[in-house]
């Protein structure tokens, strides 16, 4: 485990050259109004760097989800600076943070797919943002997307005809058709069983690597820490980086 | 607006799926929708028809310029006028003949039961070219000018008795209208109206055999009849400018106006069908609300989801919207289909003239459609809970 993260360190350590994906200055975040108001974000500083795959832990409450919400472009900034693909998402108009969010893949905890929808289906509604593709098009490059993922033979299944690893996974499928250059993922495992688990975020690892795109995971699970090519962990709203254990 | 009406175009109809996704929501939904547009089209189709059977003894007049009383608003309701009027119009200019019309109600005696019912009188010139009903012959016309005769609506309600059987069977058909003793001397058509539930046909001397007290200078309608290709609206123009205030002329239009209107503002039936329609309305809006919020709680975190993604709200907007007009283009069809089938039912129950038309099959297809959009714009105001930040 250890070669394979120092294997990994040395492609890093080119591309934090390159312009980050993500930086984050002196971010403070409340919730509440008035005498209620409470702070749950404290001066947060980080850079995610292209082809970066970082884990964020720690305990609930701790403020990974609002963290990971003001990167997905869902909720506004209120203090400090958040660049995401070299946008500033501090004071931007609600059409700018629309036009951010196509640009990200996001996976939720739950699986969240359109239970009216098919896998394919599914995987078309993000394709189908970016303007241009015929349909057979994006039916196309959805079929080769869910093979990917392992469910070339399940594109025309509803949801609930899917196991619990197998939503997660056209999910994943979902968040990486539009081969976005950063995706976020909120606890992906945290509805599936340990080798489920394990097999979505081996698979997220893969296909992040091939397309070179910047992952940050918000996770409880100790078992996929070996995926991460750094973790940072989050403990009452403060940010602390850690080095690998 | 193209993103609001997404399902023309090549993306994905998820409205579409999402309705057929849920097969007895939609089922229920339909049922509902459907109920509100046949509650419409009865309504509408009662009110034209009331309207319609009105006037269907104008129509049937054969005239370009009518004469009433003042005081005379529809034919359950009229007022006399003096003849010397219609003698007078009879001095203009291209006027090729006057004829009086005398109209009244008297109890029939229903020759099989011996029942008295209230039935609509109709006197008239016999040699006088005037009335054009469907199964009125010269020869009859003939008959009526024997005293005594008359001729029976045999689309008049069937309570006045089996006329018509008896008399094509060849059988003599006597009986009492007023006081008077009277044979059914031949048939015709019109059909039961909401003022008269039948209706005989005699001469204008039957007419006062039958209503003694009624005096023969005194008339109803006159009927004035122009010279072939003679414009009525001078001559219109011209009797209103030298006829006296005691007598009404009036175009054939303005004739036939005259019911309609009387009818439709001047009785509480216009406000009673229009209240009927209204009902149907919101009982609509009510369902398809109903629906759409449940519709739309139901799919919250799929639509949190969609905008996480980066789907606008005008999108979702668009989805919410075009399940409306789904919905209301779904519940219409077979509500066509359904009120065609009661307006057949009702026309042969009530003998009024009730029948589909495109106005109407427009018309309520108009108001299904706004009844659906203004359900899905008060349905829409859920959207608003749709916020991936609050729901992840």
């Amino acid at each position: 485990m250890l070669t394979s993260l120092l294997n990994q360190t040395a492609p890093t350590s080119t591309q934090n050259t390159a312009e980050p994906v993500v930086k984050v200055e002196g971010l403070n975040h409340y919730f509440g109004e008035g005498s209620l108001r409470r702070q749950v974000l404290f001066d947060i500083n980080f850079v995610l760097h292209p082809g970066e795959i970082v884990l964020l832990t720690g305990p609930s409450g701790s403020g990974k989800t609002t963290l990971l919400t003001l990167l997905g472009a869902l909720r506004s900034v209120q203090e400090g600076s958040l660049q995401v693909l070299g946008q500033e998402l501090r004071g931007a108009k609600p059409s700018t943070l629309v036009q951010v969010r196509r640009k990200i893949g996001y996976i939720f905890q739950a699986h969240n797919l359109l239970r009216s929808l098919t896998s394919a289906q599914n995987v078309r509604m993000a394709l189908e943002l970016h303007n241009g593709l015929s349909p057979q098009e994006s039916q196309r490059r959805a079929e080769t997307m869910l093979a990917a993922v392992g469910l070339g033979d399940r594109v025309h299944y509803y949801p609930e005809q899917l196991s619990g690893g197998q939503k997660q996974r056209v999910a994943i499928a979902r968040a990486l058709v539009s081969h976005p250059k950063l995706v976020l993922a909120d606890e992906p495992t945290a509805s599936l069983d340990s080798r489920s688990g394990r097999e979505v975020v081996t698979l997220m690892e893969k296909l992040a690597r091939e397309q070179g795109c910047t992952i940050l995971l918000v996770t409880h699970d100790n078992r996929i820490l070996d995926i991460a090519d750094r973790v940072l962990h989050m403990e009452d709203g403060r940010l602390e980086s850690q080095p690998i254990a | 607006m193209s993103s609001l009406f997404s399902f023309i175009g090549r993306r994905i109809p998820l409205a579409w799926l999402q309705l057929m996704r849920e097969k007895i929501r939609l089922l229920v939904a339909l049922a509902g929708i459907t109920f509100a547009c046949i509650l419409m089209f009865m309504q509408l189709g009662f009110q034209d028809s009331l309207l319609e059977s009105a006037i269907r003894f104008h129509v049937a007049l054969k005239g370009e310029i009518f004469l009433v009383s003042p005081q005379s608003n529809a034919l359950i309701a009229m007022n006399t006028f003096s003849q010397r009027r219609l003698y007078q119009a009879l001095g203009f200019e291209g006027v090729r003949a006057v004829s009086p019309v005398y109209l009244g109600f008297a109890l029939w005696k229903n020759p099989e039961t011996r029942r008295t019912r209230s039935i609509f009188v109709v006197g008239v010139d016999p040699s006088a070219d005037l009335v054009d009903l469907p199964g009125l012959t010269p020869d009859e016309l003939e008959e009526i000018k024997k005293a005594d005769v008359v001729l029976f609506d045999r689309r008049s309600r069937s309570e006045f008795g089996p006329i018509a059987q008896w008399f094509e069977a060849g059988q003599e058909v006597v009986t009492e209208v007023g006081n008077r003793r009277v044979r059914v001397g031949g048939l015709f058509e019109m059909g039961a109206t909401f003022g008269a539930d039948g209706t005989i046909l005699t001469s204008d001397l039957n007419f006062l055999r039958i209503f003694p007290q009624r005096e023969p200078g005194l008339v109803d309608i006159g009927v004035v009849q122009l010279q072939p290709g003679v414009d009525p609206k001078p001559l219109l123009d011209q009797m209103r400018a030298l006829l006296p205030e005691d007598v009404r002329v009036l175009s054939r239009a303005e004739f036939i106006d005259m019911e309609r209107s009387y009818w439709e503002e001047g009785t509480a039936i216009g406000f009673i069908f229009g209240l009927g329609v209204a009902m149907g309305f919101i009982v609509g809006i009510v369902i398809v609300y109903q629906i759409l919020y449940t519709d739309v709680s139901d799919h919250l975190a799929e639509y949190a989801t969609l905008k996480a993604m980066g789907y606008t709200d005008t999108y979702l907007l668009g989805v919410v919207l075009q399940e409306a007009l789904l919905l209301a283009v779904l519940g219409y069809i077979p509500a066509f289909a359904l009120a065609v089938l009661l307006y057949d039912l009702t026309a042969n129950a009530t003998l009024l003239p009730i029948a589909m038309t495109f106005n109407r099959a427009m018309l309520v297809l108009g108001l299904t459609v706004s009844m659906c959009f203004i359900s899905g714009a008060i349905a829409v105001r859920r959207l608003r809970a749709a916020d991936p930040a609050d729901i992840f």
